[in-house]
């Protein structure tokens, strides 16, 4: 490991106590920031200091810290989860920082995920576009032997590559048109590549993209910040396989 | 005494008590099951799976989480895999030698009759996940690839990548978004159960807390199933997430649950180790890493050399040493213990020197870095992440951290609680795993619990039990609602100086210092002085800001550690109480010459169930003696 230098550091995080109120920058300043720390835990250090100091603690969404439940939604000076690529902000270390330096922390930008209070955000549009049909419509029991039906070995990595979205909606922030498909077209390709779910293949697409439309997010103009900033790095190919899906279904075809 | 426990184990021979329970069991009329509300608190894999599958058969459900969505649930984390006893390697595998494993693992501290039924229903979540698209891992061939786990001498756990939690999750997930858009189940996330309403001795409904606008609330059942999860965070560190809480659990318990085997805690060999006193989490570094690292430390004490300037000679590969049939997949608590010791003896790695080394080197060579990078590119990268050193060039540095809670609220074969109408599945019950979990074992019991246990156990319930009307207005849901309330001005009252996290660390010290990987009737007595003046330091200077009608975090963590503040008063006690050996579970004053866990079944072969006896009283201790009709008891050996 290496030495523990430590960091001052300035800090610009997005307030605003609930939806309703217009919200603004407050500028603080921490101390003695470990290298070590992550930068969530930087945050708590800076909530222990605001509490001592009777203010309220800065509210930021959060739980594994290990980078897998998607909860973690901070803009770091500008980039979704901060500069390290790949990283989840939970993952993220403040090694990454350099003494003295300012940075400033918002929540996630996007119509569709009004803010909540601070950096909190409200993330159910995602919930009900999956509940729209990112799913194999399969009841509980009854279902074969596993091994009944082979998957071949790349077919299962490439569902798996899709499938490893964490939902947090990284993709949306950094979109400047807020949009929401590579979300989307993570669990179309996730479950395009198998076998199970080929049956639905067709209604799912159209029915999450309708979902997603509705619930306001924008367009896709093909300038790839999603794939940029998201943390399990999932490819812009998958908005390829989603644009396929919903033209053959548009189109009836096969 | 005054609950009864009354397990309910079918009679008859092993391989035929579910079969015979599910034909006992009373049905509900398929057009009546509308009729029936059942709550479900959690959506990690057991509240997920249980949610759905109830509402596929036609309940009414009203489904709880305390995150923005329900994807969210700790079960998220899982890494390494779940077991299933289909023996597809050919190497040995059946649904017997699965059961007996776990039985073992557990070091005979768990009911027969549940384990062989979870090690039947193994093989049925395996086909069920694949049906929902799960990608698990293949073999080139397209068959399901198989890892091997601590504690087995056959291949049998099934994985997708180092996220095979969150693939299992996420199959659950989509399985109960397919029924909230169909209408059948009501999702309530951003939402905390903050008590249990019992009404005529039965369990009726919840009170909750909206966490965005601090609305409490009452909702009304027939049935309430708790699927909430481990207790780990009382101990402030471990690798559970941030949020995971005793509260809904020991909320039941103050209602009249019993809650068992508090003191059954595991402490994981692998995590990431401690780097200063601002840690917030520990992260694990999956058990199946085990498949191919080498466990070492230096012969020599104090040895400050980097690794790879000690030689072959000079390195102690302790557990291939002491376990050498199990080596370094020696079972959890017998590798953390092993762990401890050798840093005890000076003999530790990195900063303080509580570490040892977890080396890939060997595999290396013999593999190839791709096949290594293929098999857990992704937690080398988060060890990377975390700690900055490259684990392909350097040993990674481990040491063990709080993982996992066996204890939990007794539930009978059905898995209902001593509160007739409350369920309890997955990790918040106490059922399956002893003394001792083995690796990839808990999401095969949270999904047997969620996807076929309780779709037919809640049924019989209902079906024979007499349910009197009650509504939000009931006399005892307006008290239960007004104590909530009263709770929550309580906290925001204290206006104290410190925070709660301050009061969090503390008892999480504590606990892990007396009550830990070991424990002895010294530190147990000490801890139980020292909690009792935490919390009251608590209850005088606790600093929580802001309103009860808004979105207030700090308010969120004062009620859970609130909780852990009583609840780790009774791990105490139960561990105090205990005077053996047995699993995660290590009493100082009963260990072997050889320094390996001394049971004693004569005086502790039963499960302890603990009944709350009111504020301020000693809880009661109920036993549930464990008969053991087709194993042998014997001390466990894995040398
Ligand atoms: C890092 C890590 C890795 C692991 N890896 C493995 C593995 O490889 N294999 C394996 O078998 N096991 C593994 N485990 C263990 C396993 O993940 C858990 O035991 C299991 O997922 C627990 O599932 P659950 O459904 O019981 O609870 P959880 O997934 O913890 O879900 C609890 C749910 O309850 C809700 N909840 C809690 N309290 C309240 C409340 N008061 N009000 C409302 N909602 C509430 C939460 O919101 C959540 O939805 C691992 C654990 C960890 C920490
Ligand atoms: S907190 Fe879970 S992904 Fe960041």
């Amino acid at each position: 490991m290496s030495e523990n230098k430590r960091l001052n550091l300035t800090l610009h995080i997005w307030r605003q106590k609930n939806a309703a109120d217009p919200g603004r920058l407050a500028t603080y300043r921490v101390q003695g920031v470990s290298v070590h720390m992550s930068f969530l835990e930087m945050l708590d250090v800076l909530n222990e200091q605001l509490t001592a100091q009777g203010e309220e603690p800065v509210a930021f969404d959060h739980d594994c810290r290990e980078g897998i439940c998607g909860m973690c939604s901070l803009t770091v000076n500008g980039i979704p989860h901060g500069p390290q690529r790949g990283t989840t902000v939970c993952q993220l270390h403040m090694r990454h920082f350099a003494d003295g330096q300012e940075i400033t922390i918002e929540p996630w930008r996007a119509k569709a995920f009004p803010v909540v209070r601070d950096l909190v955000v409200d993330r159910s549009a995602f919930d009900r576009i999956i509940q729209a049909g990112g799913f194999v419509s399969v009841n509980t029991g009854g279902s074969p032997d596993g091994n009944a039906l082979p998957v071949p070995k790349k077919d299962a990595e490439a569902a798996m590559d899709a499938a490893a979205c964490i939902g947090c909606g990284a993709c949306v922030a950094a979109c400047k048109n807020a949009s929401a498909m590579l979300f989307v077209a993570a669990k179309i390709s996730h479950l395009a590549k198998l076998p199970q779910g080929q049956p639905e293949r067709r209604e799912r697409a159209l029915a999450m993209v309708a979902a997603m439309d509705q619930e306001g997010f924008g367009f896709c103009s093909n300038q790839y910040e999603c794939e940029a900033v998201c943390p399990k790095e999932i490819s812009v190919r998958t908005i390829a396989v989603m644009n396929r899906d919903t033209l053959r279904a548009g189109l009836g075809g096969a | 005494m005054s609950v009864k426990l009354d397990a309910k184990i079918p009679s008859g021979p092993l391989e035929k008590k579910w079969e015979k329970r599910r034909f006992e069991m009373k049905l509900v009329n398929p057009a009546n099951k509308r009729k029936y509300t059942v709550i479900v608190v959690g959506t990690g894999l057991a509240g997920s799976s249980a949610a759905a599958s109830l509402a596929e058969l036609g309940y009414r459900v009203k489904c709880f989480c305390f995150q923005d969505s329900p994807r969210r649930a700790h079960s998220i984390a899982a890494q390494g895999g779940i077991n299933a006893a289909k023996n597809y390697q050919n190497d040995g595998d059946s649904v017997f030698r699965l059961f007996y494993d776990t039985v073992k693992g557990g070091d005979f501290r768990a009911r027969e009759a549940n384990v062989y039924r979870l090690a039947e229903l193994s093989v049925n979540i395996i086909d069920q996940c694949v049906a929902q698209g799960v990608p698990f891992a293949r073999e080139y061939g397209g068959y399901l690839a198989n890892r091997s786990f601590g504690g087995a001498q056959v291949s049998r756990t099934f994985y997708a990548r180092g996220q095979t939690g969150q693939q299992l999750l996420l199959g659950a997930y989509q399985a109960l978004s397919r029924q909230i858009g169909l209408g059948a189940v009501q999702m309530h996330p951003r939402t905390e159960m903050l008590d249990l309403v019992v009404v005529g001795g039965q369990a009726r409904g919840i009170v909750t807390r909206h966490l965005v606008t601090g609305k409490i609330e009452c909702h009304v059942s027939d049935a309430v199933v708790l699927a909430t999860g481990g207790y780990g965070n009382v101990f402030y560190l471990s690798t559970n997430a941030k949020g995971c809480n005793v509260s809904a659990t020991y909320r039941a318990y103050k209602r009249g649950a019993a809650f068992a085997n508090p003191c059954y805690t595991q402490i994981h060999p692998t995590c990431i180790p401690i780097s200063g006193d601002y840690q917030s989490k520990l992260t694990l570094m999956s058990e199946s890493l085990r498949n191919d690292g080498r466990v070492w430390v230096s012969k020599k004490k104090g040895d400050t050399r980097p690794p790879d300037q000690i030689s072959e000679e000079e390195r102690d590969y302790y557990l291939e040493r002491k376990y050498p049939s199990f080596g370094n997949l020696a079972p959890r608590d017998i590798s953390s213990r092993a762990a401890k010791e050798a840093c005890d003896d000076g003999r530790g790695v990195g900063p303080g020197g509580r570490g040892v080394y977890l080396d890939f080197a060997d595999a290396i060579r013999r593999l190839g870095e791709n096949v290594i990078r293929e098999r857990y590119g992704n937690l080398f990268d988060m060890y990377e992440r975390i700690t900055g050193e490259n684990p392909y060039k350097v040993p990674m540095r481990i040491y063990p951290a709080v993982h996992y809670t066996m204890g939990g609220l007794w539930v009978d074969y059905d898995l209902m609680s001593t509160i007739p109408g409350l369920f309890v599945l997955g990790e918040a019950n106490f059922s399956d795993h002893g003394a001792n979990r083995l690796g990839a074992s808990a999401l095969m019991q949270g999904l047997a619990d969620g996807y076929f246990i309780i779709p037919y156990t809640i049924g019989d319930y209902l079906a024979g039990t007499k349910l009197p009307k009650a509504d939000a207005g009931h006399a005892e849901f307006k008290k239960v609602h007004s104590e909530v309330e009263e709770r929550i001005r309580r906290l925001l009252s204290v206006k104290g100086k410190r925070s709660v996290d301050s009061f969090h660390r503390e008892l999480g010290h504590l606990l892990w210092e007396h009550c830990g990987m070991t424990r002895s009737e010294k530190g147990l007595a000490k801890a139980l002085e020292l909690i009792p003046e935490l919390r009251e330091a608590f209850w005088k200077d606790v600093s929580v800001l802001g309103g009860g009608d808004e979105f207030n975090t700090a308010l969120e963590k004062a009620g859970r550690v609130a909780d852990f503040l009583e609840f780790a008063e009774l791990l105490c006690t139960d561990a105090r109480l205990r005077k053996e050996s047995c699993g995660g579970h290590f009493r100082e004053e009963h260990q072997t010459a050889d320094g390996e866990a001394e049971r004693d079944d004569a005086s502790f072969c039963h499960v302890s169930a603990w009944e709350y006896a009111g504020e301020g009283k000693a809880p009661i201790l109920n036993k549930e003696p464990l008969v053991f009709e087709n194993v042998h008891l014997a001390q466990r050996s894995y040398k």
